[in-house]
């Protein structure tokens, strides 16, 4: 594979890493127990801890760190036993306390890594640098009022994870599958609800150019990236953006950049002249938080299946090829519905394929089309799986299958129902087919003085005619092989 | 005049041999005579007047019901504005209560006002305040005397009898020190027994609440009452709190007191040398062992100090930026603008000079040098007290290397200023409780304080020793 | 000497203080001073010595993860200097 781009004079390899923001999911804030529900009234979620008010301290949220602990299972990562939250100190309107309440010499959880798939059945692992726990900061809204800048505190001190991963990504679909596969282990987890839309899952990319073999060049981070399409455009432009520097002789500032995503270009933060000096110390408001093997091992033993083990499984059981069984478990929810659909019938299981190409291409388009998830398809897995049996054993042909599964979809009824109402079934009875075709043969002489003349494309048309007159119904292959019978008697 | 006691009071008010009422018109009558000395931030009469009604209304039995209390103004209370001293939180009305407030209203005690403090407790002469000084009761006419500090409104209302008892707030001296200075007793307790929720931050690995009182039998019935685990700190300790007045015993016979020789330093007064030499004649007599310890990091407490209280404080005063309440400057043209205008109109100088000196400390290239360097020579100083308190029960020194000084006197050095928390920073850096009472006087008629230290939550032996040194100098 | 004008510039910005030229001047002072002093430290040894930065020797104490304290924005906004439409309003930020 080649992941080098072309400039002018030469090949670029780029070199990104991702800093991902994922919102624990949990009720209540990181150090107060104010709400963390999404899309509330300004201001209405925020306790005196969360606004810093004097006095008012900072006491622990036990779910969030057993939430960060299985985040760190499922990254594969070392869990510390030992971790120390910081205050890292910056002025921001957003930023209640003057400083964020954090983890920077010792995170919760260390090194790890998670394994992405490529289509051509190759994979790759992204090492994970460490995760931490922090607050999140308020919400500053710049475009309410022509003088002032308004700031809502409702995020204010909700539980972030940020996950960490070496440079070890090299072009923006890596990236973007990058951030799918955190995404994925996160929601198997349940530790973090995915949403990109509003927020919950969000992402500073850090990058780089070189030549290939080179050292890594002078980066510059993109802040706050809130959708994988985001992710993959500000990389292509901010890596042409640094190509085009590099070619002209110039060279790479370190910079915080924007992406502004109606533009889809990247510019450098505003008070760039300005060195950050975060000032980190431990928040002596807190102590260090300890955790036991005991108690790893008790988040451990609660965790469930995750892809990767999930996807060995499908490999093994169903001889699905990696792709389809890393597609397959790409979601839970997906995962979810391969496993019901296909243990609806013990039959079903000798057709794997089959099942996985139903929910991945048909299923999925027809969602698409309509705007809808996995989680509210008006099929249910064991309607789809009655179809696909309905397939397996010739009942219905493919081509029908699929004008059925629409029907599925939009009356609810199931796919036996309208098979037989409408009188779908194939039509497999031998003497029927011989019928149909012989009145085809009557109706086209010269076509068949043409086919016997060498001409054997006219097969297709046979066929099709055949076809017609069968509504569709009639089984394919023999439809096939008693056309061919007859028109070789006639030779 | 004998002030009458907080003891003494409860009892005149179960016997009805006085009012509630009476008894605080009493008080808000000298309040109103004293009012050059500048002890209250906040005092309104109304508002006491408001709770003797409420409290007369109420027929519950309460420990404290109608004892007249001073707040030191660091506090925050529902029902007085609450400033820390400083420009930056005028006019600022929390709309909660701190931890130790509320117990002592629980308790059915009255707030006769808000006592003056250095600002945001950082000082030791009262002089920071944004509202002035505090003049101590003791000062002769036209020699205005300085109370002590950071909590010398508080020790100024005890000693000029204007309430039954005050509380305050000690960081690395500032209950012991304006105790010695107005001579009235004054502990603070180990670091973590009393929540420090609702009172504003000065340096949170070392502020600790406490009493001020006429005497060690008050303060052990006022420190019992503001005492115990509150799950909103989480540096509160889940201790069980003794009842320290029933368990007073000024029998000491058998204990072992221990003298640190770091202690006797080079130019400290006579006088002081000499009530030092006293106490441990005095406790010699009553059997207790003498010992002399060594605690060899003494002598690097003050830098030590001087480094993590100003880094901490640099990060807990970030939040007073104009944005959420307080004071905001009308110089906003940027945001920036607005913080920088609000915090150099909104600070003091004091304040100011530590917060730069703090964030200097932990700023990049700094950080080991100054910062973790004074982390661990704040582990030594710790363990130094461990190893000591293997040999002792508790350990007697002075509270401060002087007398109450003028007001006027010491303001412009700052070193030379921090040296008056000498005999008190080594504690606090170790979280142990210290008390101090007044045991001796000056060539001028001044009060010179003692100071007993006890191990992690011993306060029980802290009063003992107290209050045994205290009936024998009676 | 530790702090230069720059210097003190630069913790001046750091902390948000403006200080006029005298102030600057008086501080440089007073922080050189009180540095000066603090260098004594470096007469202890400390190595291998562990930074002490809770004196505490518990257990972080931890909350269930319960929402409660769900506010009025008007509460939290009582005190604030400026407020509109519910929000707390500072001048106008351009990112
Ligand atoms: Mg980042
Ligand atoms: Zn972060």
């Amino acid at each position: 594979m080649n992941n080098l781009i072309k400039g002018e004079k030469h090949d670029w390899e780029m070199v990104i890493g991702l800093e991902i923001h994922a919102q624990v999911k949990s009720n209540s804030k990181l150090f107060s127990s104010s709400s963390t529900k999404f899309g509330s009234s300004p201001n209405s979620q925020v306790s005196l801890v969360d606004a810093a008010m004097p006095g008012m301290l900072p006491v622990i949220n036990k779910y969030c760190v057993e939430q960060a602990v299985k985040t760190g299972v499922g990254l594969n990562a070392k869990i510390n036993n030992y971790s120390v939250f910081d205050r890292k100190n910056y002025f921001y309107a957003d930023l209640p306390q003057g400083y964020q309440i954090s983890q920077y010499k010792y995170p919760i959880v260390g090194e790890g890594k998670v394994t992405i798939d490529f289509k051509d059945g190759t994979s790759k692992d992204i090492r994970i640098v460490r995760l931490h726990l922090e607050q999140d900061a308020g919400k500053s809204l710049h475009d309410q009022n022509p003088s002032k800048t308004y700031v809502d505190l409702n995020r204010s001190g909700v539980a972030l994870m940020e996950i960490v991963s070496e440079p070890d990504i090299r072009t923006p679909d890596e990236a973007g599958m990058y951030i799918s596969k955190i995404r994925s282990i996160l929601m198997y987890l349940d530790t973090c609800d995915g949403n990109m839309q509003e927020g919950s899952l969000r992402a500073d990319v850090n990058i780089s150019v070189r030549k290939p073999g080179d050292e890594y060049g002078t980066r510059c981070e993109i802040k706050n990236l809130n959708s994988i399409k985001f992710i993959k455009q500000a990389i292509n432009y901010e890596a042409k953006r640094q190509i085009e520097i590099l070619e002209s002789g110039g060279s790479i500032e370190q910079n915080t950049m924007l992406f502004n995503t109606s533009t889809g270009k990247t510019r450098p933060m505003r008070n760039k002249e300005e060195a950050h000096d975060y000032r980190y110390f431990p928040d002596p408001d807190l102590l260090p938080l300890e955790i036991s093997e005991e108690e790893i091992g008790k988040i451990k033993s609660s965790i469930p299946k995750l892809p990767d083990e999930l996807k060995n499984k499908f490999i093994e059981i169903y001889k699905l090829s990696n792709y389809d069984a890393s597609v397959l478990t790409a979601e839970k929810q997906t995962s979810d519905y391969f496993n019901e659909t296909i243990n609806s019938d013990s039959e079903l299981k000798n057709h794997a394929k089959i099942v996985v190409n139903w929910i991945t291409s048909e299923l999925f388009s027809l969602l698409n089309k309509n705007n809808q998830d996995l989680n509210n398809s008006p099929v249910s897995p064991e309607n789809l799986g009655q179809l696909i049996k309905l397939i397996s054993k010739n009942e219905i042909s493919g081509k029908i299958a699929k004008d059925v599964l629409e029907d599925m979809f939009s009356s609810g009824k199931t796919a036996r129902q309208i098979v037989d109402e409408k009188g779908l079934q194939q039509v497999t009875d031998q003497g029927e087919i011989a019928k149909v075709i012989d009145e085809v043969i009557a109706e086209n002489p010269k076509m068949v003085e043409q086919y016997l003349a060498g001409k054997d494309k006219l097969l297709g048309f046979f066929v099709g005619q055949a076809m017609k007159l069968t509504k569709g119904k009639a089984n394919p292959k023999m439809l096939n092989d008693i056309l061919k019978q007859k028109l070789n008697k006639k030779n | 005049m004998s002030k009458s006691s907080l003891k003494q009071t409860l009892k005149n008010l179960e016997t009805k041999k006085i009012s509630i009422r009476e008894l605080n018109q009493d008080y808000l009558k000298r309040i109103k005579e004293k009012e050059n000395l500048n002890v209250f931030i906040h005092f309104s009469e109304e508002n006491v007047l408001k709770q003797i009604d409420n409290l007369e209304k109420d027929n519950s039995a309460k420990k404290l019901k109608g004892i007249p209390i001073a707040i030191k103004d660091l506090f925050c209370t529902k029902s007085m504005p609450t400033t820390a001293a400083s420009k930056i939180l005028e006019n600022f009305n929390p709309t909660y209560e701190s931890f130790v407030t509320q117990k002592l209203l629980d308790e059915g005690s009255i707030f006769v006002g808000k006592t003056n403090l250095d600002e945001f407790a950082m000082g030791s002469a009262t002089n920071t305040s944004f509202f002035g000084n505090t003049i101590n009761p003791l000062s002769k006419e036209n020699e205005p005397l300085a109370p002590g500090g950071s909590s010398g409104g508080s020790a100024a209302a005890v000693a000029a009898d204007l309430c039954l008892g005050a509380t305050g707030t000690d960081t690395g001296g500032s209950i012991r020190q304006p105790a010695s200075f107005c001579g009235v007793v004054g502990i603070k307790p180990t670091y973590g027994l009393c929540s420090r929720w609702g009172i504003a931050a000065f340096a949170s690995s070392l502020d600790q609440a406490g009493i001020f009182s006429h005497n060690v039998e008050d303060a052990s019935i006022l420190l019992q009452s503001i005492a115990g685990f509150d799950q909103r700190d989480s540096t509160s300790a889940k201790v069980d709190i003794p009842n320290y007045f029933e368990n007073l015993d000024d029998d000491l016979n058998g204990k072992t007191v221990g003298i640190p020789k770091e202690y006797s330093i080079d130019g400290t007064p006579m006088e002081i040398s000499e009530i030092w030499d006293n106490a441990i004649k005095v406790l010699e007599k009553k059997g207790v062992k003498i010992k002399n310890i060594s605690l060899p990091h003494s002598k690097y407490a003050l830098p030590t100090y001087y480094i993590i209280a100003p880094a901490e404080a640099s990060s807990n005063l970030a939040r007073y930026d104009g944005v959420k309440y307080g004071f905001r400057s009308d110089e906003i043209d940027s945001l920036d603008e607005m913080y920088e205008n609000t915090r150099a109109q909104g600070f003091g100088r004091e304040v100011k000079r530590r917060i730069l000196i703090g964030t200097y400390v932990l700023s990049a290239g700094y950080y080991d040098a100054y910062y973790l360097k004074a982390q661990k020579v704040r582990k030594l100083i710790a363990d130094d007290f461990n190893k000591a308190f293997k040999e002792c029960d508790f350990i007697v020194t002075p509270t401060a290397p002087s007398a109450a000084f003028p007001l006027n006197e010491k303001q412009n050095d700052p070193i030379k200023m921090y040296l008056n928390d000498v005999f008190t920073v080594p504690a606090s850096l170790a979280g142990l409780p210290g008390i101090s009472i007044p045991f001796g006087e000056d060539k001028n008629n001044l009060p010179l304080g003692i100071q007993i230290l006890g191990k992690h939550f011993d306060e029980q032996q802290v009063f003992n020793a107290a209050v045994s040194l205290e009936r024998s100098y009676e | 000497m530790k702090i230069d004008k720059n210097t003190i510039n630069k913790i001046a910005r750091l902390s948000r203080i403006k200080l006029d030229d005298k102030e600057s001047e008086d501080y440089i002072n007073d922080l050189n001073s009180i540095l000066d002093w603090v260098e004594q430290l470096n007469e202890v040894n400390t190595e291998d010595v562990e930074p002490l930065s809770n004196i505490s020797s518990s257990i972080l104490p931890k909350r269930e993860d319960v929402s409660k304290d769900t506010n009025s924005s008007e509460e939290i906004l009582e005190n604030a200097p400026d407020k509109l439409e519910g929000f707390f309003a500072v001048p106008k930020v351009v990112e």
